[in-house]
Parts: structure tokens; C-alpha cells; sequence
């Protein structure tokens, strides 16, 4: 692609990208005091990861039964508090074996 | 100081792993798309998302105007601007406005996921430590992936796909298991994830807008109806 072209695009793509990301930490110093405030907080990153993760996951490898099938390995493993990497990797190799078949 | 470093570093491990298959993907898409290897470098080093990256890939391609390259990424990203606010309340002192300038940038869905997790407050060395593997692993991904894009068998990238997920799916569901609300305020999320996504109804919304709805609309009923009682800052999280 040309430079005079991307350029211009790179520069608006990353610099939106980066306001969006820093504003909100640059300009709240303090402790947020309303409870309900708080308790929104809390709950932001079970409700986000949730979200992004079904049913997104599900046409995660390019083949519904792989997916599900790492899906599975993957909630069987977090359920028995197995670490991040251990999972994801599980995950992986549950589909790729499944993606075989099916 | 070092010690949290190191700490920071082996947390963004597996984030760091899971980048370079994603970002190897998006490597290999924007040299099909007719971008150079450095071109598509230059991207995953100034962007570090991959949503928004892989739209704005699409936009480049067909040379949209500018005012649609920025209203596309507010709406992919502005997911971020709450997960920001929400470690906005787990800084510490050590994260002047310097470290907050620096180290937003590479407040990904998954160092958030990660650094939200950690007992108590957060300082600018645990969060250099979780943030360079990941701005690592997605630059170097990306690098490969647009060099040597064909090397990799299709069914190794496709089954890569899912690593990022079952992360999230370890990451949620220990507080799943032994928190009620939080269970509940999941089950909120993804039901509404799911109708929005599978209803035709809902097809216009992107996925960046969706996940915002959902998280905000599952988080402010829960705070509703069963707030959390004020903690103290050494235990912010139970």
C-alpha cells in the first residue's frame, strides 16, 4: 500500500485507539465514592470477558464441533482452577485433535 | 521492584503466547490485502488490539475517508475506556501521570482481564512486567505471520484461535464457582451476548458496541440489586 496513503490511516487508527485507552486513566485520580459506582467496577470485568467470550468462542477455530470440543477442555480445567496458560493450550490442542475428525 | 517485574512478566506470559497466533493471522491478512511486512509491524505496534486492527485493515484496503476510520475504531474500542476507568481504581501511588500516559496504551482486553484480578493495588512495575511480553509477542506475531504467512498448516492457526478464549473462560471461572453475584452478572452478560449476537434483529450492532452493552447493562443491574460492601484498599478484590 502507499506510505502517503497508509500513513494518514495509521496515524487516525492509533491515535483514537490510544485516547479512548488513556483518557480514562490519565484524568480519574481519585477513589470513585458512590457505592453503586463501586460495585459497577467490580462486576465491569466478569461482564466483559463474558461477553467477548460467548458466543464468540463457539466459531473460535473455523469448525463448530472443534470449538465446542475446546470450549469443554477449557471449562472442565478452569472449573479445577487449572492456570491460564494450561488452559488455553488445552483448549488448542482439544480443537486441533477434534478439528481432525470433524 | 525487580520481584514485581518479574511477577508482571510471568502473568503476561500466556497472554504474550496466545498474541502470536493471533497476531500471526492478522500478519498473514494484511500482506493478502496488498500491505507491506513493515506496514503491517507498524500497525500492531501502534494499535495493540486486534478487533480494531483487523477492521481498520478492511478500511485501508478499500481507502475509506478518515472520519469512517475514526468513528470505527471509537466504536470496536470504546470497550476500553471502561476497563480503563475500572483499573483507573487499582493504581497506585507509583503510577504518576507519566506511568499512566505510558502504560494505558497497552491496556489490552486481556492484560485488563489479568491485572483486575490481582489482590490489592497495582504498581508501574507489575504492570511493565504484564504489559512488554504481550506488546512482544502481537508485534513479533504480526512480523511473522506477514513474512512467512503460508508456513504454518491451516489446522494449527484455526485450533490457536481458541487459546485466547479459554484464557478468559480460566480467568472467570474460579469467581464463577465462588461468587454468587458474579455468577449471576456473568450469566447476564452472556445470555445478552448471545441474543444480540444470534438475533437478526440485533445484526447491525458491531462487536465492540455489543460487548459494551452487555457488560454495561449485566454490571449496572448487578450493582442494583447486590452491591458490593465498600472494602478497603488492601482487599479490593475477595
Amino acid at each position: 500500500m502507499e506510505w502517503k496513503l497508509f500513513i494518514p490511516q495509521l496515524l487516525v487508527m492509533a491515535g483514537v485507539t490510544y485516547l479512548i485507552r488513556m483518557l480514562p486513566l490519565a484524568a480519574i485520580r481519585g477513589k470513585v465514592k458512590s457505592v453503586f459506582l463501586q460495585s459497577f467496577l467490580y462486576y465491569v470485568p466478569y461482564a466483559v470477558l463474558g461477553a467477548m467470550t460467548f458466543p464468540a468462542v463457539f466459531s473460535a477455530t473455523g469448525s463448530f464441533p472443534a470449538s465446542l470440543a475446546g470450549t469443554m477442555a477449557a471449562l472442565i480445567l478452569g472449573w479445577m482452577d487449572k492456570g491460564l496458560l494450561t488452559v488455553a493450550v488445552a483448549a488448542s490442542v482439544v480443537s486441533f485433535l477434534t478439528g481432525m475428525f470433524f | 521492584m525487580f520481584a514485581d517485574y518479574k511477577r508482571g512478566l510471568w502473568h503476561g506470559l500466556p497472554i504474550a503466547l496466545g498474541y502470536v497466533s493471533v497476531s500471526f493471522a492478522f500478519g498473514i491478512q494484511a500482506t493478502s490485502l496488498g500491505l507491506t511486512p513493515l506496514q503491517a509491524v507498524l500497525i500492531s505496534f501502534f494499535n495493540l488490539t486486534s478487533a480494531g486492527q483487523l477492521a481498520g485493515l478492511q478500511l485501508m484496503a478499500v481507502g475509506a475517508p478518515l472520519v469512517e476510520m475514526a468513528l470505527t475504531q471509537l466504536t470496536i474500542n470504546l470497550r476500553y475506556a471502561l476497563m480503563s476507568l475500572s483499573l483507573s481504581q487499582k493504581l497506585d501511588k507509583s503510577m504518576t501521570t507519566v506511568q499512566r500516559l505510558l502504560l494505558s496504551f497497552a491496556n489490552t482486553d486481556e492484560v485488563f482481564a489479568v491485572a483486575s484480578q490481582q489482590p490489592g493495588k497495582l504498581g508501574k512495575w507489575y504492570l511493565y512486567g504484564l504489559t512488554n511480553g504481550p506488546f512482544v509477542g502481537w508485534t513479533l506475531g504480526t512480523l511473522l505471520g506477514a513474512l512467512a504467512g503460508g508456513i504454518l498448516p491451516g489446522p494449527v492457526t484455526d485450533a490457536l484461535g481458541i487459546a485466547i478464549y479459554g484464557m478468559f473462560i480460566a480467568i472467570i471461572l474460579p469467581p464463577f464457582r465462588k461468587s454468587r453475584e458474579v455468577r449471576i452478572v456473568i450469566l447476564i452478560a452472556v445470555a445478552m451476548s448471545c441474543l444480540f449476537t444470534l438475533a437478526p434483529l440485533f445484526a447491525f450492532l458491531s462487536d465492540g458496541f455489543r460487548i459494551i452493552l452487555c457488560a454495561v447493562a449485566a454490571s449496572a443491574l448487578g450493582a442494583w440489586l447486590m452491591p458490593q460492601p465498600v472494602k478497603e484498599d488492601e482487599e479490593v478484590q475477595a
